[in-house]
């Protein structure tokens, strides 16, 4: 069955949420890759909560915006996906802009919650498609939140690995190393090393990405797409071609 | 007391340089009342997003009404970067301080408790807290090994502003689950509400709507504003307007196409102030 690449961001993401330590998994801003991949999740995992702030939809919190957070630091949250407009090999990651801080070149949203959550959430999932040397750099030019810590830090969570539009890495926090684990299809290892500028770890055998299957593409296109439509009806419309239910 | 006020008047009660805090966009944000602060020509505003920012934010910083933003962030969301407050960082225009939810949450419920700073967790080794002068970094006070801990000073607004589906005659608010509401109004020194409509039941009568209504107490003046979180949604009473904010996006991303904007959609608002 033909899928989009966006189809097979959401189900790589998905897999990574297949562990039974993970009860309960947030999505924060601006991802609705990631909020389709919880959903997804779920199907196969009823047991499985999923926040999605924003709005009401998919979220369960009543307690204000300070909710997320203090769910966060209670230990409550097991996973949680974050981005960056870099993305370094320590796991450093940048939301704020490029230059030098605070003469900026290029200014970008800003850091939201992502310097608690990388302490407060053990399974952190970094999603950044966008594969490339301009991404992936030697060092963040601001540090959001920091990929590791030193053992006097109280720390409980951090990255635990990266997908992006050519592979899937998962991150060591002892070696603050990533390490490669699948490409996806038409991709190979050399484009990988060829768009990333910092060093990290080839094993000798790295598997082509599993494709996502005929049922779960069904799932997702009959059952998760209106559901994400509620929080992200402008993606819904382009990727899933349907309009919000509300 | 809580006072009612027509629309047209609610923005004289903040002055010029006021520090505000201004709710997140899924969350009852005043729009009338902001683009009566930029009819008003209001100048200097310190804005604080409650935690992020958009649409609201943006309007004001274009307008020139800002002088300085403390945000986690500011985006309008699926419709991308917030062209003004991009451009406006850049060319230095305002100062910006960077910060993230959580400390600002946090920064708020000290003003709540009435202490002068709280803890927070984590952030430690973000460059946030680096270029931040007045947060601090300490040891444990309490000697129990729990390594460094950052210290928030507290945040106490002048001014809470907020739009919400419903208040009644004696100034009870609802705001439903959006508690931030209720964080901004105990932080701030004064609170200001736009309405939907105004009900003659009291709020407070009945325990299930008494559960999310925030007391007249906290809320200092009241106006009528129908539709006034558009073109932003307002939950249970109409949908954010996706079209109208992708139109303000590309708009937005000149001063010129900015200015077009606020002849269209900001300055012919005057159906409310001739009412």
């Amino acid at each position: 069955m033909r899928f989009k690449p966006e189809e097979l961001l959401i189900s790589v993401a998905a897999s990574l949420l297949d562990n039974p330590e993970i009860k309960h998994v947030a999505v924060g801003a601006a991802s609705p890759i990631p909020g389709a991949a919880a959903l997804l999740a779920k199907e196969n995992r009823p047991d499985l909560d999923v926040t999605i702030i924003h709005g009401t939809a998919n979220n369960m919190f009543t307690d204000g915006g300070r909710e997320l957070f203090d769910c966060a630091g209670q230990g409550r949250i097991h996973a949680f996906f974050l981005g960056g407009v870099q993305i370094d090999g320590q796991a450093n990651i940048n939301l704020v802009g490029t230059g030098e801080y605070p003469n900026l070149e290029r200014r970008f949203p800003g850091s939201f919650g992502s310097a608690y959550m990388y302490f407060t959430v053990q399974n952190v999932i970094l999603f950044r498609p966008e594969h490339s040397r301009r991404v992936f750099v030697k060092k963040v030019d601001f540090i959001s939140a920091p990929g590791v810590s030193d053992a006097r830090i109280q720390r409980n969570g951090g990255p635990k690995a990266l997908i992006t539009d050519l592979c899937l890495m998962s991150f060591n926090s002892a070696s603050a190393r990533f390490k490669l684990e699948t490409v996806h299809p038409g991709h190979s290892i050399e484009e990988v090393l060829d768009n990333t500028g910092f060093d990290i770890e080839i094993p000798d055998n790295v598997p082509t990405t599993n494709v996502p299957s005929e049922d779960q593409l069904n799932q997702l296109r009959n059952k998760i797409a209106p559901e994400i439509a509620k929080t992200y009806p402008s993606f819904a419309t382009r990727i899933f071609d349907i309009k919000s239910a509300a | 007391m809580t006072l009612f006020r027509h629309i047209s008047n609610l923005a004289d009660l903040i002055p010029d340089g006021a520090h505000i805090a201004i709710p997140p966009e899924y969350s009852f944000v005043p729009m009338e009342l902001i683009r009566s602060l930029i009819r008003r020509n209001a100048k200097d505003l310190k804005v604080l997003c409650v935690p992020v920012g958009g649409l609201a934010v943006d309007l004001l910083i274009g307008a020139g009404c800002v002088k300085q933003v403390e945000a986690a962030a500011v985006s309008l969301g699926e419709n991308g970067l917030a062209p003004q407050f991009t451009n406006a960082v850049i060319s230095k225009k305002i100062v910006m301080k960077d910060s993230t939810c959580p400390a600002i949450h946090t920064a708020l419920q000290a003003s709540e408790k009435g202490v002068p700073f709280m803890p927070l967790g984590g952030i430690i080794g973000s460059d946030i807290e680096i270029h931040r002068d007045d947060w601090r970094v300490v040891d444990d006070p309490l000697d129990k090994g729990n390594g460094p801990i950052l210290l928030l000073p507290a945040i106490k607004p002048d001014l809470a502003i907020f739009h919400s589906p419903l208040a009644d005659r004696a100034g009870n608010v609802w705001v439903g689950r959006r508690r931030e509401l209720v964080t901004m109004a105990h932080a701030a020194k004064q609170t200001l509400v736009t309405v939907e409509r105004i009900t003659d039941e009291n709020l407070l009568a009945n325990e299930q709507t008494a559960a999310g209504t925030m007391p007249a107490l906290y809320i200092n003046a009241i106006a009528e504003a129908e539709g006034g979180a558009k073109p932003l949604g307002l939950t249970d009473c109409y949908e954010r307007d996706s079209d109208a904010i992708a139109d303000y996006a590309h708009q937005a991303k000149t001063d010129a196409g900015f200015d077009d904007y606020l002849t269209k959609a900001v300055y012919p608002y005057t159906r409310l102030v001739a009412q």
